[in-house]
Formats: C-alpha cells, structure tokens, sequence
C-alpha cells in the first residue's frame, strides 16, 4: 500500500510517533487510597495526598504496578524489575504538588512491540520504546466563570501508563489501527478500559513530513487527542500543513499543538510557549520499584490469550479467514461470544451471522455485544437450525428479525409460524410438475436458455413461502428440465 | 562558573518567583559566590561511583493494596484554598 | 510551691504519679512561663486552652491509675508538625493562616502518649537556617546571653523548639532537623537534641525540606528524657514509604547501660582548623571522661567529610525546589491576586517566600536544570555515597564517633545574617551526618569564657541510637551541666 501524500513538489512521506496516556483499571490511584471512579462529585475523590497538602507521602499501590507488568508483558516488552520514580516538575493550576512523579530515565517497561494488519494479508510491526507509569492531574474547567478556571483534582493522582511508540507509523489509517490494536490488547488484559470519551485513553501525536529517503523532518507534537476518529483527521491536517509551509519555503516551528474537532484543524497551543525544563530527579519520598523475576513469571503464567493468538487459532481451529478472524477478535466480548455460540454448531455459519446480520442489527439498534437481545443460546440455536436445513437462509432472517423483538426462541418462531424448510422431494416433486404442466412455453424457453431455471426456482419458493430447501428445488428441477 | 543576572532571571522564572532588579543583582552574586564554593566537589574523583539518592536503602518496597478508604471530604480539601466557590478551586483563567 | 521548671519528664512523671502536684498545676506553670517568655519569641502559636482541656483529662487517667508513658507532659512542637485544627505556618509567609486538617504521625503519637500540646515553635522559615533568623514571624532570642550582655541566636532551624526548653517554657520540644536543625540549636542553648537514623520517625505530616534528609526528633533537658520521647515518636507508619519496619528498643534502657569497652571513634579531620578553643577544650574533656569510664578511644578518618556541606548544599535545595512547588497560591491561604496565572504564581511566591528561602529554591532550580544536573546533582549523590561509605568503614572500627556539635557557640544576633554562605558553614559538623541518614545527638558538657553553652555530638551506626544514648548518658553525669540560664526576660 501506498502511503505517499502528492504535493506540489512531489511525494511526501509521513512519520509518527504515538504517546498514549492510558489510565489503569483500579480501584485507588496510584500513590493514594481515594477512589478512581469516573463521573464522581467534583473533589470528593480527593485525598489530602492527591490535593498536595504540606507533609502529606505517597505509598505505591501495587495492582497498579501489576497491571504495567501485564501490559508489559501484552505488548511482548521486557520488564525492569528495578525501575525509579522521578519528579516531573512544573507549575499549572491542576498539578498540586507543582510535581508530577512520573519514571524519567528508569522505566518500568523497555522495548516491546505491536502488530497491526495493513490489509488481509499484510501486517507491520510498530516498536514500542517504553511503557512507564505516572501520576494523572487534574482537571480545570475553563467554561465556569468569566474570570476564573474552575479546578477538580478528583482525577489528580490517577495510575496512568504512558505508552511510547517509535516512529513507525506512516499514515493516519495506521495510527488508527495502532490505537485500536493496543486499546484491544488492554482491553484483553483488563488493564485499561480505553474508553476515549471518559479520558481513559489520550493520545499525543508525533507529526513529521520528509521526502522519502531524507532526513526525518521537524515534527509537532498534537496533544490529547481523544478519539479515533480525531486521530486520523489530526494527523491528515497537520501532515498537509507542514507540507504546504515546506513548499511555500517555510519553517516548521517544533512546537506542540492542539486539535480544534469543530474546525478540524490543528493550532499552536500558546500558553506552552515557553521552553519547558523539567528538572527531573529521582523522588526522595519513593524506594526503587523493584520486584523478583517470579512475579513476573507468575503474572505471565496468568495472562489471557491475546488477539493475535486468538486469531491464529480462529484461522486453524475453527478454518476462519483471516479477515473473519480479525473481526472476531477485535474485542474480547465479541470473540467471547463467537465462540460460546459456536460451540457445537459450524464456525463458518456462525462466524458470518455474527459478522453479518447480527453485527448489523446490533449497530442499528445501537446495543453492544454486551448487552445483546438476543441470549448466545437463542442464536446458537438458530445456526443449529440454518445447519440443519430446517430453515433456509432467507427465513432464517425473518426469524431473526422476530427474535430481536424479545429474545424467542428460534425453534418455537419456526414451530409456530410454520417456517419450516420443505425438505420432501414428494411434496416438492408435486409442486414443480404442476409448474411444468402449466407454463410449456418456460420449459421449451428453458431449453435454449439453462439460465432461465432460475424462474422456475422462484415459483417454486412462491409456492412454498419460501421454505423450499432450495438446493433440493434446484436439483429436482434440473432432473426435470434436462 | 559566573552566574549573571540573565541566568537569575532564567532561573527564578522556572522557579516562578518574580525579583526587582535589586534582588536579581543581589542574588547574582550570592549565587556565584555559593556555587563556587560547592565547585569544590569537582576536585573529586567519582568515575564509576553509583550514586545514592536516599539513605534509605535497606528495605523492601511496601505496597498499598487497592482498596478505597480515602477521599470523601471535599470540605477539608478546599478549606485553606485563598479562593474556591461550590468546592472548586479558583484560579485566574488559563487558556490554551 | 514546687519548682517545676527544674524537674526532667522523668521526676515529673514520678511526682504526678506520687501526686505531688496536679498536671492542671504543672501546665498552668508551663503556660505562665509560655506567657512570661513571650520576648524570647520561641512560640508562634500558643494553645493553652488547648493544653489546660487536656491537663484535666489527664489528672483523671492518673486519679484511675490509667496513665500513658507521657500523661500530662506539656511539650511545643516546631512549626513544621502538622497539627490538626492548629495553626501550622513552617514560619513562613505563605502558611501564615494554614490550619491542617490532619495530624502527623509523630505528634499523634505524643498525643497517644498522653503528652499536651503547649505550643507551636517558631523556627527558620520551612526550616532553611541556622540560626532562627529568617522566620516570618522574627527571630528567635537564646535565653543564654554572652558575657557582654547581647543578645545570641538559638541556632536553627529549631530554634524555638531549644530556647523553649533552656527556658523552661515546656518540659520538651520536637524539632526536625535536615542538616543539623535539631542538634545545632541544642548545642546552642544547652540542651539535649537527637536526630534519630533516616526512616525512624515517620515524616507523615511533617512540612517537608529535603525529603531525603529531613527527620523529627526531640529536644529536652536531660539524655534520658530524650530517650522516653524517642520511644513514643518512633513507629513504623505505612502512610511513609521511608519508614523502617526495624524492630523499635527501648530506649530508655539503654541509658543505664555501660559504656565500659566500647569505642569511641575521633575523626582526625575534625582536629583541623576553625573550632573555637574552648570547644577544642571540652572536646579533650570528654575523651577523658569516657577514658575514665571504661570506653577507648580510636582515632578514625572520615576522608571524604569535608565535601559533606558542599554536597549538602546542593541536595538539600534541589528537594527543596521541588517540595515547595505546592506553595503557588491555588491551595494554601496565601496569593497575591493577579490577573493571569503566571504572574498569580510569580507575585505569590515572590511575596511569600522570604529571601532565604527563594535563595534556596534558586539554587536547587539550578542544579537540578537542563545541563548542569549531572555535574552537581548526580554528582553531589555519587559524593553522598562516598561519604556513606566513609562512615560505613568506621562503624566497623568503633561504636559511636564523638566530636563537637558546631565550630563555634551561639553567634550574636545578626552577626551572620549578611552572608548566606557564612550561616552555611556552621553546618559543617552536622550535614554529613543527614547525608548518611545516621542517628546523631548533641549533648551540652558546659559553658565556654563567654559564659555559653557547649554541646558535643555523638554519632552512631545506622539504627544505633542506643549506643549514642550510652555514651550520651556517661558524658551527661560526667559534665554535670546545670541547664539553669539567666531569667533576664521575666520582668520583675
């Protein structure tokens, strides 16, 4: 695939680099024992630890650092089993402590690695350079007040992993599928929940243009950019803006700026203008981070299978395609679920009801896999049913279409509306030579024209309302007419 | 080492603390006179010396678990705050 | 009427149980002496109502026979505890009105104890000085005068926290001490100071200097009062990552123990130039003293100790720019209205920092910024380890290290206060000490030709405050130093 952007003076090459700030699934934050829930009473989950108060320590809490090791381990990264806390320091309103202890030099997480699918048959590995953990801040509401910005710290002191990817990445539609990939991988591990209208997953986005083969360019950072969507019209802007300067003979400024949604455009962010240093140093008030190689091993030993195992193992056990495969596995309540309703039944029928109809259903009616209508057992049962040739494909959309309505079993709606596939060859037999006998012209019409049999087909479903088992019709029909 | 006020004045922004002129000339040479005197330690040799950034080294980590009992009192968060209104904080508006 | 200003926490504790006289008795004789005391300027806070409330739950636990190790002991504590519902202002502009809504660890543990709090204690500003001069709230007065009648500093940064006990305004006081703070204004003014090893006391609650280096610790009158207050304050607190879980003795035994056999380290750099002669006087003193009692003396190098203060001067303040971020005007009392945030932040900490304190933050700014981190920060670390090791090879050679607390006595008000770099150097006996994270104490043997006091300190292996306590209690009975200043500031 060609990632190339046409400009006026030839193509363009674009490189990106991805900062993800994922927040950790926890019940308490990273150094305090207040809550981590989402949506609560403006500092009300605010201990005096988060708030910054005078004297007041931070205490490590340790599934925080269990859930690092996991995403570690998800995204095949060494773990440092020796690992330091630094202070990040700087000044804003929703940083109390005037610190954030974030791990400057020493991560928790070194190199590891991502794969995301390019098309059915390509993949591309992205690096990953570090995954480290780190302190949220607050929240300053800026809409309040004429005057003043309104500040929350319920979220100041969130467990947060910062996720560095190299720059790999070489067009938006990447960057978007690098995103749904790790959001996928920490959704399977349970160690983020990547709900990006929640703030649980931000990106900083890493921009530079080059003309293949130069040098890497001056590259813009665009900061928090909070969905998918985003990413990609961020990314196809920013890289169109700096080629435009560049052929207009201007400068790129490295700078960070901000994604506007409702122009869909970047901008310089001012009020970070000023050259930042960030004094980092080790934080007094934390010990190393250090754990044995068993923990390790014993967090390994407990990980779920991930996508890509997953999908090799869709592709081999139940001989699903690639692309079905990556469907399934994309989220693991869908691959959960294809899995518990296809137990027993033919994966083939089962993975193209889930992909087809009933993801289809699910999207207009605006459910989840979740909190699905319609019971696993329910189409489990229907499959059964299309296997069966008990019902053909058309009326098994008809069922279907009422199962969504409560939640009926499929075996009663066939019971009751008498769906039934007609699978006799006597009582089909009956039906076809009543056509014959009533339409010569079709059957010498038939004889020039073979393709003409497919009228023939429609009769006879018209007949039988359509639950003629039509690889049964077809073949009477050829016996017949040939 | 020679510390001018250009430096001061570099120094005391990252440290947000705004000097009169009198202060930055003050601290420019109290600064010089302090940090050529800690120039000193570069007369020791510390090649393949680990740095020790806490006396505190004999211990192991102690962990929190995870559970919730802190938080809840908005009322003591917000009390020494100069300005707040309905338990926010107040600061002079930030853009970005 | 009972001369209360004379008795130890231990005769107290004899006399009320004995009910000799009533803790609402003793603490309203502390109280008046508080009030009476008020030139000395030792208290920023005082809370007798406070004190008398408690004084008379106190006498009720000891008329039940319920009484805890401390009942009824009414003791200041420096303004950098916190102290729930108290006024806590670190001395300094910026907590001029800051009221915790909390209680640290160690102070609670006093109150659990039955102690009564008397007081808060003025000291340096975010305990940043060495002679209780840079305080919002004025400086400290030493009730010992010299012999030309002039006023001297208490010493710092727990300066209140020492005159309050020389002048017996309180029968102890905690302290913290970073570099010296405790044991410095201890030698000072006579009385005994003892910072415990790194990660004893809890600093939960405590405002934090260098968090590296900073650790509670009492002041009193006597050694073996300095060990009852040392069982109560020490404990394990989970709240501190740097808490020892170590197995907390008791202290107090180990200052009837012998000091017969053990020895005594003198460094030999210590003999060089700058020490007063009359220190140099009681030094040799002392090395009699425990000659005579059984202990030897073994001479002892420390090469790397004279870069000890250079490298303080770096670690301490970079912490210290970092921990006093938090002061920006969002959260705590002080801010300085101004239209747009920077300058909110600029104005607030410009006016509420006083010059020592922002002379620090600059300092620890600097080292710790873009290019110069490695050659002072991360070398003044690898110097620290240096200096750690030092100690370490000669705590496998001698028990405790004996020598003076400081170069010189209690300084005239305002002499040093032109040079920040002259303060600086009065630390140089005590810095290396913290750097290392060992247990220290200062121990008064007498007055010099200006009629003022003169304490030596004790220096002891990682987690070895007994051993110091030893040694401490056999030079208290040898100097038999009458802890008894001139009342020139009660009006008669």
């Amino acid at each position: 695939m060609n990632n190339l952007i046409k400009g006026e003076t030839g193509d363009w090459e674009v490189v990106i680099g991805i900062e993800v700030h994922a927040q950790i699934v926890s019940n308490s934050k990273l150094f305090s024992s207040a809550s981590t829930k989402f949506g609560g009473e403006h500092n009300t989950q605010v201990s005096f630890v988060d708030a910054g108060m005078p004297g007041m320590l931070p205490v490590i809490n340790w599934v925080c650092v269990e859930q690092a090791i996991r995403t570690g381990l998800g995204l095949n990264a060494k773990i440092n089993n020796y690992s330091i806390f630094d202070r990040k320091n700087y000044f804003y309103p929703d940083l109390p402590q005037g610190y954030q202890i974030s791990q400057f030099k020493q991560p928790i997480v070194g190199e590891g690695s991502v794969t995301i699918d390019i098309d059915d048959k390509k993949s591309k590995t992205i690096r990953i350079e570090r995954l480290h953990l780190e302190q949220d801040a607050g929240k300053s509401l800026h809409d309040q007040h004429p005057e003043f910005s309104f500040v929350d710290l319920n979220r100041s002191g969130v467990a947060l992993m910062e996720i560095v990817s190299m720059p790999d990445i070489s067009s938006a539609d990447e960057a978007q599928s690098y995103i749904k990939k790790l959001r996928s991988i920490m959704r399977y591990l349970g160690t983020c929940d990547g709900n990006m209208e929640e703030g649980s997953l931000r990106a900083d986005i890493n921009v530079s243009v080059r003309k293949p083969g130069d040098e890497l360019g001056t590259r813009c950072e665009i900061k928090n950019v909070n969905s998918i969507k985003f990413i990609g019209q961020a990314i196809d802007y920013e890289a169109r803006r700096q080629i435009e300067l560049i052929e207009d003979s201007k400068i790129i400024d490295q700078e960070t700026r901000l994604f506007d949604p409702k122009k869909g455009e970047t901008r310089s962010m001012r009020s970070k203008e000023e050259a930042h240093d960030y004094r980092y140093f080790p934080d007094p008030d934390l010990l190393p981070l250090s754990f044995s190689e068993n923990i390790i091993e014993e967090i390994k030993s407990e990980l779920p299978e991930l996508p890509d195992d997953k999908k090799e193992r869709f592709q081999k056990e139940y001989s699903l395609s690639p692309y079905d495969s990556n469907i399934l596995v994309s989220e693991i309540e869908i691959a959960d679920f294809f899995e518990a309703v296809t137990k027993g039944r033919d994966p083939k029928i089962a993975a193209n009801w889930i992909t087809g109809e009933f993801f289809a259903a699910m999207n207009k009616l605006g459910f989840n896999i979740v909190d699905s209508p319609i019971t696993i057992d329910n189409l489990s049962k229907l499959i059964k049913l299309i296997e069966e040739n008990i019902i053909s494909k058309r009326i098994a959309k008809d069922v279907f279409e009422i199962m969504l309505e409560n939640n009926e079993d499929p075996e009663e709606i066939v019971e009751r509306e008498g769906l039934k596939q007609v699978s006799n060859s006597g009582e089909l037999e009956k039906i076809i030579d009543n056509i014959i006998a009533n339409n010569p012209d079709q059957v010498e019409a038939v004889k020039l024209k073979p393709k003409l049999i497919g009228w023939f087909v429609g009769q006879v479903m018209k007949e039988t309302n359509g639950k003629a088992n039509p690889k049964l019709v077809n073949d009477l029909l050829n016996d017949k007419l040939n | 080492m020679t510390i001018d006020s250009k430096l001061v004045e570099r120094i005391a922004k990252l440290s947000r603390i705004s000097l009169t002129e009198t202060e930055i000339k003050n601290l420019s040479s109290e600064l010089d006179n302090i940090l050529n005197w800690i120039e000193q330690l570069s007369e020791l040799d510390t090649e393949g010396i680990n740095p020790v950034f806490s006396s505190f080294d004999e211990e192991e980590t102690k962990y929190r678990n995870d559970k919730v009992n802190d938080g809840g009192y908005r009322e003591d968060i917000i009390s020494n705050a100069p300005l707040s209104e309905d338990g926010f904080f107040l600061v002079p508006k930030v853009v970005d | 009427m009972t001369e209360f200003s004379t008795l130890s926490i231990k005769e107290t504790i004899t006399s009320l149980k004995n009910k000799d006289f009533s803790v609402s008795e003793l603490v309203d004789f502390h109280i008046s002496s508080m009030e009476n005391g008020r030139e000395l300027n030792a208290f920023i806070t005082e809370t007798a109502d406070i004190a008398r409330e408690k004084a008379s739950d106190c006498d009720q636990n000891y008329s039940k026979g319920e009484e805890k190790p401390l009942e009824g002991i009414p003791l200041g504590i420096k303004d950098m505890f916190c102290t729930k519902g108290v006024k806590t202002t670190a001395s300094s502009k910026m907590l001029e009105n800051f009221v915790p809504p909390y209680e640290s660890t160690v102070t609670q543990n006093l109150w659990n104890d039955g102690a009564i709090l008397l007081g808060k204690l003025n000291n340096d500003e975010f305990a940043m000085g060495s002679s209780n001069e840079t305080s919002f709230f004025g400086e400290v007065k030493n009730p010992w005068k010299n012999n030309k009648d002039n006023f001297t500093v208490p010493g710092g940064s727990s300066g209140g926290s020492a005159a309050s006990v020389a002048a017996g305004m309180g029968l102890a006081s905690l302290g913290t001490d970073t570099g010296g703070s405790i044991r410095q204004p201890a030698s000072f003014t006579g009385t005994v100071g003892l910072k415990p090893t790194y990660g004893r006391c809890s600093r939960w609650g405590i405002i934090a200097f260098a968090s590296s280096l900073d650790q509670a610790g009492p002041i009193t009158k006597t050694v073996k009062d300095c060990a009852l207050l040392l069982n109560s304050i020490c404990s394990y607190d989970p709240k501190d990552s740097t808490s020892s879980q170590k197995k907390i003795p008791d202290f107090e035994k180990s200052t009837d123990e012998s000091v017969k056999g053990m020895k005594i380290g003198i460094p030999k750099e210590y003999e060089a130039d700058g020490i007063s002669e009359d220190i140099t006087e009681y030094l040799e003193k002392g090395k009699e003293w425990l000659t005579e009692s059984g202990a030897e003396i073994v001479e002892i190098s420390l090469p790397h100790i004279k870069y000890a203060l250079p490298c303080y001067y770096i670690i301490a303040p970079a912490e210290a720019s970092s921990n006093l971020a938090r002061y920006d005007g969002v959260k705590f009392t002080h801010r300085v209205d101004a239209d747009n945030i920077i300058d909110m932040y600029e104005e607030t900490r410009s006016q509420g920092f006083g010059d020592e304190v922002k002379r620090r933050i600059m300092i620890g700014t600097y080292v710790l910024s873009s290019g110069y981190y490695d050659a002072y920060y991360l070398k003044a670390q690898k110097v620290r380890a240096m200096i750690s090791k030092d100690f370490k090879e000669a705590f496998k050679k001698v028990d405790v290290i004996y020598g003076p607390s400081t170069p010189s006595t209690a300084f005239e008000l305002g002499d040093k206060k032109k040079d920040p770099l002259e303060m600086y150097l009065n630390d140089v006996f005590t810095v290396p000490v913290n750097l290392a994270g060992l247990p220290a104490m200062s121990v008064p043997v007498g007055l010099d030709k200006e009629k003022l006091p003169v304490g030596m300190q004790l220096i002891g292996n990682s987690f070895d405050e007994e051993s110091i306590l030893s040694i401490a209690s056999c030079i208290e009975k040898s100097a038999k130093f009458d802890l008894n200043p001139n009342k020139w500031w009660i009006n008669e």
